[in-house]
């Protein structure tokens, strides 16, 4: 199966870019400053207590073999344990990424169609006035930091309209509907922030399709307009719109740092800030590793899904 | 030209005005932007403090306008690090190709897995917050983006006759790539460079406002809105409102410049 060879690349390359990922992280812990079990116990602390618990953490091995400990039992779960909680990690990390997931999951359901219906919509309108509409306001929305949006929609929609909660946290038995009425505000800057870029790449592509020489000879031979735009134009514009839907999943990871911690969600995002804040490196690394992991496979998703819609990978024709 | 089109303009006053308030900022504002006044404090906007007064009193208006300066000094230092890191970066890696080449670009590969504001939580914390370290953080991450673009356009440039008839001229590579190669790629470069400040302002003030940026007592903007964004539940919006519109206007200024900048080289 040729698709399968190319996706055995994929995954190859993702597996290195993984690897050299923990590696970074690693090396991102060893240069905290100072001692380790110093910073746990305090200025105070007898140095007897500090070597002991140097050699309870086990670090006084050598960084290799920490390396390997550390990246050995990651991979099998075992995520290593919180200098703060005292505790194992993995809970702490699986925990979040449910939660991050739910409120990422209401935030690309919303942009999804939107960015994209928006970008089809602007291209059939190309140099008109709502075409320079719908580009402005993505433009605006994607470049602004996500605080910045997020502050503003709280201030208008939960302070002033008082329309929308603003805090993320459900009562304790909310059903599926209000704990999706609680992330309706908090995914806003998410949606505002994903919007531009999809609508933009919709937007390009469906105005290369439309210019394609075989969008001409449809519309030549007769075709209704409407089967010209699913059958020829979106099926070929959509095509890359996939791929960016992808990539933009690091992007809204990196939101999510700064929207749970604005909304007090307990999320991933907040978990490797609070980690950050604390100086609580195994947490720290556990979190970003995860956060990377999820980019890299959604990466490969989208690798899946354009090879399986794309002819020319399906047949072998390309690379 | 640039100066006819109304974008580039429009952006190009916006970051004069606050560049203006930067420098000028402290000689001009009603009030003394570090003074406390807890009497009052939390006060609505009114004829005296027109934007209201924060929550130890101080004026918010006068703060905004002298909030500039940080995030100016430290969003220019870092684009400016990662510019000039990344270039030779990418110079060197376009040029020579080779394995050196395929190990840089695996880890640029790697680091990008990540979005920008984890790497730099996790680099601060390792090695400590300060505005220095925010902009070798930020800048070093630069470098590694600004690297893959110069390298691309290193790599369009390297087989051309120019470049044949340097090295048949037995010309060292340094001046192949620092006389020959380079000035045919400065347009990309510089639409590189402006659209990263946009960039470098997102991520500086998105630091500040989660504690690892710009420090107090600072009247910073992202270090004022996370001061005071606990207070708006309290419907006390103004000392965080007038803040965070001040960080949109800046950045949509600096994108205005960058994009019309962009279709300035395109054409």
């Amino acid at each position: 199966m040729r698709v399968g060879g190319f996706l055995a690349k994929r995954l190859a390359l993702a597996l290195v870019t993984l690897w050299l990922l923990s590696v970074l992280v690693f090396a991102g812990g060893q240069l905290l400053p100072g001692d380790v079990a110093r910073a746990i116990l305090g200025p105070l602390a007898d140095v007897r207590a500090i070597i002991n618990l140097d050699r309870e953490l086990g670090l006084d091995r050598p960084l290799l073999v920490q390396y390997w400990d550390w990246i050995s039992h990651f991979v099998t779960g075992d995520m290593s344990r919180s200098y703060v909680y005292r505790a194992a990690v993995a809970p702490f990390v699986l925990t979040a990424l449910g939660f991050s997931l739910k409120l990422g999951a209401v935030a690309f359901v919303l942009v999804v169609p939107f960015g994209i219906a928006d970008g089809v919509f602007a291209a059939l309108h190309a140099g008109r006035p709502i075409d320079r509409i719908i580009s402005m306001i993505g433009l605006t929305a994607t470049i602004l930091p996500e605080f910045v949006t997020g502050i503003v929609l709280i201030i208008v929609f939960g302070i002033w309209l008082k329309m929308l909660p603003i805090t993320a946290n459900w009562p304790p038995d909310a059903g599926f509907l209000t704990q999706i009425y609680y992330l309706l505000l908090p995914s806003m800057p998410l949606v505002l922030a994903l919007f531009g870029y999809l609508a933009r790449m919709a937007r390009a592509g469906t105005i290369e399709a439309l210019a394609a020489d075989y969008t001409r000879t449809a519309v030549l031979k007769g075709l209704k307009p409407r089967a010209v735009l699913w059958r020829h134009v979106l099926r070929n514009s959509l095509l890359p719109t996939i791929t960016v839907v992808a990539t933009q999943m690091g992007h809204l990871m990196g939101g999510l740092v700064i929207i749970e911690m604005l909304f007090r969600y307990p999320g991933i995002g907040g978990l490797i800030f609070a980690a950050a804040r604390d100086k609580d490196f195994p947490m720290l690394e556990a979190g970003v590793l995860m956060v990377g992991i999820i980019y890299c496979l959604a990466g490969l998703a989208a690798d899946v899904f354009y090879a399986l819609l794309n002819p020319r990978i399906r047949l072998g024709a390309a690379e | 030209m640039l100066s006819r089109s109304g974008t580039f303009m429009s952006g190009m006053l916006i970051i004069g005005f606050w560049t203006a308030c930067a420098v000028f900022g402290r000689l001009v504002v009603p009030f003394d932007p570090f003074e406390d006044d807890i009497l009052n404090a939390l006060g609505p906007p009114s004829a005296a403090h027109w934007f209201g007064t924060d929550q130890l009193g101080r004026d918010v208006f006068s703060r905004v306008i002298v909030g500039a300066r940080d995030v100016l000094e430290v969003a220019p230092l870092a684009t400016l690090l990662g510019v000039v890191l990344g270039v030779m970066l990418g110079l060197v890696t376009g040029y020579f190709r080779g394995i050196v080449d395929d190990v840089i670009g695996r880890v640029i590969d790697a680091v990008l897995a990540l979005p920008l504001v984890i790497i730099a939580l996790l680099a601060l914390t390792a090695i400590g917050v300060s505005s220095i370290t925010v902009v070798v953080v930020i800048g070093s991450i630069f470098a590694l983006l600004i690297a893959r673009t110069v390298r691309a356009a290193v790599l369009s440039e390297r087989d051309l006759d120019y470049v044949a008839a340097a090295k048949l001229r037995n010309e060292r590579a340094i001046y192949i790539l620092g006389v020959e190669i380079l000035p045919n790629i400065i347009p990309p470069i510089v639409v590189e460079a402006t659209v990263r400040l946009g960039y470098a302002i997102f991520a500086v003030a998105t630091l500040s406002f989660l504690g690892f940026g710009i420090q107090p007592p600072s009247p910073d903007w992202g270090l004022a809105v996370s001061e005071s964004y606990g207070l708006i539940n309290g419907g006390i919006w103004w000392p965080v409102l007038f803040n965070t519109l001040a960080i949109a206007s800046l950045v949509i200024g600096v994108n205005l410049a960058a994009d019309s900048l962009q279709s300035a080289f395109d054409t």
